[in-house]
This record gives structure tokens, C-alpha cells and sequence, in this order.
């Protein structure tokens, strides 16, 4: 068991709490965050509004004239308690298989229009992030972006976009700032990085992080036409595991087809995630999470 | 009925009160940014209270009517037209079928609410008609108005034109105002220099100032040296992606302060230092480019009583017009 600072609770104005589990990403923090929320989600309480999990934080938004404030207060540092380290808790999640066509040529024509908005004008995206992280080119970069899978650790900025977080140890992290500006154009389901945390952008629009590829995998649908959105118009949650996998140009088509055919569907998994075993052999268990995609085949 | 759309002014989107429980996807609150003008414009036409109304944005649409039908405006100060006729604000009168209703030139505020009886009568998303328009998510296609567009309209209930909303329960549409905050999130970035720039300095609203936020000009917020954290970012300003409370004030660069409103981005990477509370969203939301506006902290409790002045106003709104 390992030792957890406390947690700093912060008022939004009259009707948030802000919730900072820790200062640094890390999939314990995160992992406690989703933990944390989820039973504050089944206890239903009168007066709490929204539940909002971030990477390594969360907030409330409550109505404070039928939940007094430090009456949530306490119950969330209850949770905090009860929680614990959450290393012995298991979550029933998904892996996801996300085809990936890197270096595309939508988001390469969106980059170069940025380049007076980024740290390398002389190249692209791709061939900065695997520079400044020590890998000897694109390939070996895209091994490693495609090689470990990711914990979906917060949902959002605009409607359904996924941040990830890469299942290895901080020393194999991939770190890329943001642009330098950000950049009022983002292809739909642009592949992005910044910091510690991959993304996908779910609608066309303006974006900071660097773009390696574009999914031909739609992950928001407010017409909910697609069979994966029958229930709701969002594709993601927190706890989403998610493995990258490598396209070519004519997969991306046909993929592309099947959208249009109204067929596609992502490749999901039920799968339990238990953190401990995570951290002690990272690359032993995320074989075994991402053993059962396999059996199924591509999407 | 059916209202046509001759011309869709600059930003005009159908709003009501708004969507909740969605935020934790990505989905934020919409609704009217200014949620007492909205009020006030429903209960004038006989509406429930958060129907879904136009948000008229600087420059009003152009309408025709096809129907008889009894409408009100609140909000920034553009006068109504009927077929070239002004008409009073913050009182209900009635159109005939064929009048055309446009807008005379904005001279305070900056957002009106033009509500008819009966509601915009667009589907519900999510439990909302407002439009989100980032996410594609109600109203009218998920976007502003268009020209030629066909809004329907719901059934009315009993209501009559010459309502009136009493002086003392207009809000005052100023260039200087004042936006009470509690300070917190993440202000422990700020030295004691940074906090005093924040709450001394007088803030110039900029031109960026739409649903999503509203940008302000003015000093430079200092800020306390560290070890970023990892996965943070290297700029003084970042802090590990975190959700972004309704009405909190971002400042990324430590420059150029932006509050979030209802169609915010709900998370993201750069330090908040403040939120707005919850009923001085409307001043915000009334705030047109140039307004000076200084950020006056308040504590809970000072929050609670103002959040319960709040609502005492909008029982009285409701006990004048019921």
C-alpha cells in the first residue's frame, strides 16, 4: 500500500467543489479519481448535480440550497478516506481497439498551416514529438505510441474527446509540450499529444496539442446513427482502455466505408482493471488486457 | 405556427434554461447566458419560466410571423420593431400574422431574449432545447439561426400583451460593473502581488466574447516559482488538464483573464484563479467588448447570501408577472 498526500478541496463559486487528488498525473491518481466519484455517483445523494472525474482531480457541481456545502464537503472527504489507495479495487471497464492512419495527410495539410504556432517550424508534428523524446525516428515513435495501451483518465474539453494516459512507467512516458499558440483548426478525430496525455478531437476545432494521425473511428454522434451510439451520443468513458493500432492508407478507406454504410463499429472488450497487478508487471498485464481484443479481429 | 427567419442577425441561437448532468462528457450547461432576462421574457408571454427563447446577440434577427402570436424582449437594450414600429422592451405585446419583427441598434447590454408564447418549439436534446453549438447539440441543427430557417412554436397558455416587468426589477446595464468571485482552485499559483493585480486592476472586456468565454485586457498576474509538476506543462500557468468550473477564470500566459460561461470547455491544462458566482453570470453575460469590470472577492458565506438575493429577485419577478 502505498502513501497518498491528501487530498486540497477548493469552492468553484457558490455551486462547485473542486476536488485535487494530486499535482502530478500518475494512473494511481487517476485510478483513485474514477474510484472516488464512481461511488459518489451510486450514492445518489439529493442536491449533487454533476460528477465530473478529471486526470487528477474532480469537481461537484451541487445545488447548495438543498446540499449545504460542508455537509458535501464531509461526505467527499469520507469517500477520500474510504478509498483509500484503491490499490485492491477492481474495475469493470472496456478495451477499445482505435485504428490510427499516422502521419495522414488532413492533419499534415492542418499542421503546416500552423507553423508559425509551433516549437519546430522545420518539421512536422510527428518527427518533433520523436526527437525531443530520444526515439531515432517516426517509426520507432509511432512502436511506442501503438505498442503499450492508454487509461482513458478524463473525458471533455468539448463534447466526448478523450484524454489517455499511457499504461508504463513514468520513464517511458512520452512528454510533448502543446503549440506554442494554439491553432484555430483541428481535423475531427485527430490523434493529438500534449504533456503526458493523448487525445482524440471528436469535433472539427481549434486545438493546442501536436496532431500524429487521425482515427477513421467516429467517438462522438449527436444524430446517433452508428450502432455504437444507439444508447448515447457519446463513445467514451473514464476507465476506457485503449489500444492504438496502426492503419494504412487503404485500410482507412475501407474503414471510412463502413462509416458511411452506417456498419462501422469500434472493436470493445469487457475487461476488469485492477491497479496493483498493473503497476507491479505493467507490460505482463497490459498483453493480458489487450489478449482478448485479438480474438475478435479488427473492428 | 411557424416563425420565419429573413435575416438570422449575428449570433442568434434558441436557449433555455439549460442541460444538466451532462458536463462530465464534455457537454456543458448551454442555456441563456443571461438566465434572469430569460426569465423575465418567458413569464411576460405567459411561458414557464425556462422555455426556450431566441438569445439575440449585439445585432438582432429579422422575423416573420405567420400566425398571431404574443412575444416580450428583455435584456440589452434593443428596442423591438413591429413592421418598422417600435415596440416597448421588457413588456409583452402582441404580432400579427404576417408583421415582420426586427430590432433597432443595441444601446446597452448585449444579449436580448426574445420569448413568444408557447416556446421555441425545436426537440429536446438531452433534456434541453438550448443550442450547444461546439457539439453540433440542439436548437436548430445544433447551430446559430440561418436565414430561412422555420422555428415552431408550442401551444400557448393564457397570457396578454401590456405585461410589464417593474422598473426596480430591470437590471442596470452599465459599462463599469462589478463580477463578485470567490477566489480558490488553483489562485495558490499567485503571489500576493499576483492576487492584488487580479483584484485591484480594472479589467477591459476584449472582442473575444462569445458563450464558450470572455477574454479581458489589463496587467500581468504573478506568479509563484515551481518544479512544474510532471504531465503539468512548462509554463507558469499549466496545471495538469482539471475541469473547468461554469463561471471560473482561467489565465493562460498569467495574462488576459477569461471567464468560462455556459457553453465552456469543461476541462482543461491552464490554472484557474477564481469563479464567478453563479447569479453575477447574467452581469457577465450582459458585458459588451470595452466594459471595465473589476473582480471583487467574497467569501461562502457572503456567496450564499448573494446566491439567496439572487433568488429573492426572481420571486418577486415571478409574483409581478404571475
Amino acid at each position: 500500500m502505498s502513501d497518498v498526500r491528501a487530498a486540497r478541496y477548493s469552492w468553484g463559486g457558490d455551486e462547485f467543489l473542486f476536488v485535487e487528488l494530486a499535482e502530478e498525473m500518475s494512473l494511481q491518481a487517476n485510478f483513485r479519481v474514477v474510484a472516488i466519484t464512481k461511488a459518489l455517483r451510486e450514492q445518489r445523494l439529493d442536491g449533487v448535480l454533476e460528477i465530473q472525474p478529471a486526470n487528477a482531480s474532480y469537481q461537484v457541481r451541487y445545488d447548495p440550497d438543498v446540499i449545504e456545502p460542508h455537509a458535501l464537503l464531509g461526505r467527499l472527504q469520507e469517500l477520500e478516506k474510504q478509498i483509500g489507495d484503491a490499490h485492491d479495487l477492481a474495475l469493470p471497464t472496456r478495451v477499445l481497439e482505435i485504428p490510427v492512419l499516422y502521419q495522414d495527410p488532413w492533419t499534415t495539410e492542418t499542421l503546416m498551416r500552423f507553423r508559425d504556432a509551433h516549437q519546430d517550424p522545420d518539421s512536422t508534428d510527428i518527427e518533433y514529438a520523436a526527437r525531443i523524446n530520444g526515439f531515432s525516428g517516426v517509426d520507432e515513435f509511432i512502436a511506442a505510441h501503438s505498442g503499450s495501451p492508454w487509461f482513458t483518465s478524463m473525458v471533455g474539453f468539448v463534447a466526448g474527446l478523450p484524454f489517455k494516459y499511457q499504461m508504463v512507467p513514468r520513464d517511458r512516458q512520452i512528454v510533448v509540450p502543446k503549440y506554442l499558440r494554439p491553432r484555430t483548426d483541428t481535423p475531427k478525430q485527430t490523434v493529438g499529444y500534449g504533456g503526458c496525455f493523448s487525445c482524440i478531437y471528436s469535433v472539427r476545432g481549434a486545438g493546442g496539442y501536436q496532431m500524429f494521425g487521425i482515427t477513421p473511428a467516429p467517438i462522438y454522434d449527436p444524430t446517433q446513427t452508428l450502432p455504437d451510439f444507439a444508447d448515447f451520443m457519446v463513445f467514451f468513458r473514464p476507465g476506457d482502455i485503449v489500444k492504438f493500432t496502426p492503419i494504412d492508407r487503404e485500410r482507412y478507406d475501407a474503414y471510412l466505408a463502413d462509416v458511411e454504410a452506417g456498419t462501422f463499429r469500434i472493436n470493445a472488450r469487457p475487461v476488469e482493471f485492477e491497479l496493483q497487478p498493473s503497476l507491479d508487471d505493467p507490460d505482463g498485464y497490459n498483453a493480458r488486457l489487450l489478449a482478448g481484443l485479438n480474438d475478435g479481429g479488427a473492428a | 405556427m411557424t416563425i420565419q427567419v429573413r435575416k438570422p442577425g449575428l449570433s442568434t441561437t434558441v436557449q433555455d434554461s439549460g442541460r444538466t448532468g451532462y458536463y462530465d462528457v464534455g457537454i456543458p450547461p448551454s442555456g441563456a447566458l443571461d438566465q434572469y432576462s430569460l426569465r423575465a421574457a418567458n413569464l411576460l408571454v405567459g411561458n414557464p419560466a425556462g422555455a426556450a427563447a431566441l438569445e439575440c446577440v449585439y445585432l438582432g434577427p429579422e422575423l416573420a410571423f405567420d400566425a398571431d402570436a404574443l412575444v416580450a424582449v428583455a435584456g440589452a437594450s434593443m428596442v423591438p420593431r413591429v413592421n418598422g414600429e417600435d415596440r416597448p422592451l421588457w413588456e409583452s405585446f402582441a404580432v400579427r400574422a404576417g408583421d415582420v419583427l426586427g430590432f433597432g441598434y443595441i444601446s446597452a447590454g448585449a444579449r436580448a431574449y426574445l420569448a413568444v408564447a408557447g416556446g421555441v418549439d425545436v426537440p429536446e436534446m438531452l433534456g434541453s432545447r438550448s443550442t450547444y453549438a461546439l457539439g453540433a447539440l440542439g436548437g436548430v441543427d445544433g447551430r446559430q439561426l440561418a436565414e430561412g430557417d422555420r422555428l415552431p412554436v408550442g401551444t400557448p397558455s393564457a397570457g396578454a400583451a401590456g405585461r410589464r416587468v417593474p422598473e426596480d426589477l430591470r437590471p442596470v446595464l452599465s459599462k463599469d460593473v462589478e463580477v463578485r468571485v470567490m477566489m480558490g482552485l488553483y489562485d495558490h499559483r499567485l503571489t500576493d502581488a499576483g492576487r492584488a493585480t487580479f483584484l485591484g486592476d480594472t479589467w477591459t472586456l476584449t472582442p473575444v466574447a462569445d458563450r464558450i468565454g470572455f477574454r479581458y485586457k489589463g496587467g500581468e498576474l504573478e506568479t509563484v516559482d515551481r518544479e512544474p509538476p510532471f504531465g503539468a506543462g512548462q509554463d507558469p500557468s499549466n496545471i495538469v488538464d482539471a475541469p473547468y468550473p461554469i463561471g471560473s477564470i482561467q489565465v493562460p500566459g498569467s495574462v488576459e483573464p477569461i471567464i468560462l460561461h455556459r457553453d465552456a470547455v469543461s476541462g482543461g491544462g491552464y490554472m484557474m484563479v477564481a469563479t464567478v458566482l453563479s447569479g453575477d453570470l447574467d452581469v457577465v453575460a450582459q458585458s459588451a467588448p470595452n466594459t471595465r469590470t473589476r473582480f471583487v472577492a467574497v467569501d461562502l458565506d457572503e456567496a450564499l447570501a448573494v446566491r439567496a438575493a439572487y433568488r429573492d429577485r426572481n420571486r418577486r419577478l415571478a409574483e409581478a408577472l404571475g
